[in-house]
């Protein structure tokens, strides 16, 4: 078990009408790993989900989910997995604590040991208080962490969740973190969506990143981060002075670019802990008067850039079910 | 109270799918879903609980003032109209509840767990019949309140209420496919009503069908509704003025009932079961 791939996708494809929404998709994530599949709307972040969980069939190539084929033994897939789609798919018109109880029943656990498990996940997902209120009164937040605790009523050793804090206030997201910071300790192999960087960096072990259907790069995210450049330190001065550029070129890696009015200067940070502290100092000593000061992390948009030379292209396209476009619309 | 220790993983690895006991316990588990759904909204009550009542008293006392009955007051005649008047149109809650299902999310989630797919479409027949039997409760005892009464032994009466809920079962099951052909709840709404008010008062429901014009009358005395209406007027002993129409099954009401059920089912619910499968792949 060890040896195989918890989760393998081999040259997915997938076309909805006029869009290719996978062009060949290759990837595979060892047990108890986490994978941060980082993309824009519309990359084929869903699709590849989709069919990793048996919602759709692949036009050509194979995946196998926990030693399975999600085609043909879809029902071994379904035993294994736990789902938190994009849009969050609680019942609404039920309470918290009831969609849990129901996923578990469904599931076949025993009424008693559903019950039981609710209890449990609704303190864990820190749903305690909203538990007896029906979930259409639920922010987003609180929906995204009840969905999220469905997906592990059974414990399925391998989840999906499809970016779940997009749309989501940092506070909320920071809270969705430590969630999925605490099941991932339970050892289940995650395979994680996201539009953000940070948010791959923070949770994934290794991340690939799809564009346009296709995989365009992957490895951890240190390694991405070196092919992109890493964080930027940007200092702006109170007035050009001719010291600063000197005083700053020991503490940063590679050139120093500095702006037409001389007053911002900026450069590739080599090591980013304890840096803003080392860089007043510095500028201090060399009597530079500093105004601002800040440590950039690269966005999606500087990633794309950097492996695309094109920006992200943030369209409106199918990254929601084909099923809605067609059917529902 | 005991915070349980997380178990290595996959220890509730749930039962393999496909065991008769699996699928009874799925059907249960959705059919007490779609009630609490019920529970939530009592309004979605509404067409078996108010529309019941309020058709019975305005046709009774608006319409039957001017219909004559031979044999027995409009009054009698009424009620098994009344009854399969309010149960045909009420199957629309088939439509709109699956349709509402497939639009939201939350049937994306049951496919991903290992349970019998077709029990989202036997549960929401099964929460329905519940809520059709209702219907015929409250339809009954507004009539009783004033003055309808039988003629027949109890179990007449209700082998009545029986063929009544069987059709009504079996017309959910047509219900059910439109839900799964219309794009949104409100559409699904829409289409039954366009369906099913010809259906329901293209009959001898409300009024024997001798005084329509000869061709609605031919359309009227083969309409589904209007056999199981003479069905339940037969068996509760009330006045069946179709009795003397010389058409098959308003000579055989009871057969005809059974024999349009069973054609009902038998096409229906392999289709509803097919839309199914081909509204949710992708």
């Amino acid at each position: 078990m060890t040896d195989t791939p918890m989760i393998q996708a081999q040259g997915l494809t997938k076309r909805y009408g006029d869009t290719q929404a996978l062009a060949g998709v290759d990837f595979s994530v060892p047990a108890g790993a986490i994978l941060g599949v980082l993309g824009p709307n519309g990359a084929g972040k869903t699709t590849a989900v989709r069919i990793l969980t048996t919602l759709a069939r692949p036009d050509s190539g194979t995946a196998r989910v926990a030693g399975y084929d999600v085609v043909t033994e879809a029902d071994e897939v379904r035993r294994r997995i736990g789902v938190a789609a994009q849009d969050a798919t609680v019942d609404e018109a039920l309470t918290g604590r009831q969609n849990l109880v129901m996923i578990g029943e469904l599931s076949l656990l025993p009424r008693r040991r559903s019950m039981a498990r609710a209890t449990e996940l609704l303190e864990r997902f820190d749903l305690v208080d909203a538990a007896d209120r029906v979930a259409k009164g639920y922010s987003g937040g609180m929906r995204r962490r009840l969905d999220l605790a469905a997906s592990v009523v059974t414990r399925p050793p391998v989840l999906f969740l499809d970016e779940p804090t997009t749309g989501l206030d940092p506070t909320s997201r920071n809270r969705m973190w430590d969630v999925i910071r605490e099941l991932v300790a339970d050892g289940v192999t995650l395979l994680l969506t996201t539009q953000y960087l940070e948010e791959a960096d923070t949770l994934a072990d290794s991340i690939v990143v799809v564009d346009h259907g296709r995989v365009i790069a992957e490895g951890t995210a240190a390694e991405l981060k070196t092919a992109i450049g890493g964080a930027r330190l940007e200092v702006t001065l109170s007035a050009a002075h001719s010291a600063a550029g000197g005083a700053l070129s020991p503490l940063v890696a590679g050139e120093i670019t500095t702006s037409a009015d001389g007053r911002r200067l900026s450069a590739a940070v080599r090591e980013a802990s304890g840096l803003t502290t080392a860089v007043v100092r510095a500028l201090d000593l060399a009597g530079v008067a500093v105004d601002d000061l800040e440590i950039r992390q690269p966005s999606l948009d500087d990633v794309f850039f950097a492996l695309t030379g094109h920006p992200t292209e943030q369209e409106a396209e199918p990254e929601t079910s084909p099923e809605l476009e067609g059917a529902s619309r | 109270m005991t915070i349980a220790v997380e178990r290595p993983v996959a220890v509730d690895l749930p039962a393999p799918t496909g065991r008769l006991s699996q699928r009874w316990h799925n059907v249960v588990v959705l059919t007490r879903r779609n009630l609490v759904h019920i529970s939530r909204d009592p309004m979605q009550l509404s067409d078996v609980t108010v529309q019941p009542v309020l058709f019975t008293l305005l046709f009774i006392y608006v319409f039957g003032a001017g219909v004559p009955i031979t044999g027995g007051s409009y009054k009698d005649f009424a009620v098994a109209g009344l009854l399969i008047l309010n149960l045909t149109t009420s199957v629309i809650g088939t439509a709109v509840g699956l349709c509402t299902d497939l639009t939201t999310g939350v049937v994306d989630r049951f496919r991903t767990l290992p349970m019998w797919r077709p029990s989202i479409l036997v549960g929401r027949s099964a929460s329905d019949i519940m809520s059709a039997t209702l219907c015929a409760v409250i339809v009954a005892l507004t009539g009783l309140a004033i003055g309808w009464r039988t003629s027949t032994s109890l179990l007449s009466v209700v082998a009545g209420f029986g063929l009544a809920l069987l059709f009504s079962y079996a017309l959910s099951w047509g219900s059910a496919c439109l839900g799964m052909v219309s794009k949104g709840p409100e559409s699904a709404q829409s289409l039954g009503l366009i369906i099913l008010f010809p259906l329901a008062f293209v009959s001898n429901a409300l009024v024997p069908t001798a005084h329509m014009p000869t061709w609605l009358q031919y359309i009227a005395d083969w309409n589904p509704v209007s056999a199981v209406t003479s069905a339940v007027r037969q068996l509760w002993g009330n006045p069946n003025p179709a009795a003397t129409i010389h058409v098959w099954p308003m000579q055989h009401p009871v057969w005809a009932t059974l024999a349009w059920s069973a054609v009902l089912l038998a096409i229906f619910a392999p289709l509803a079961a097919r839309l199914f499968r081909s509204r949710t792949t992708e």
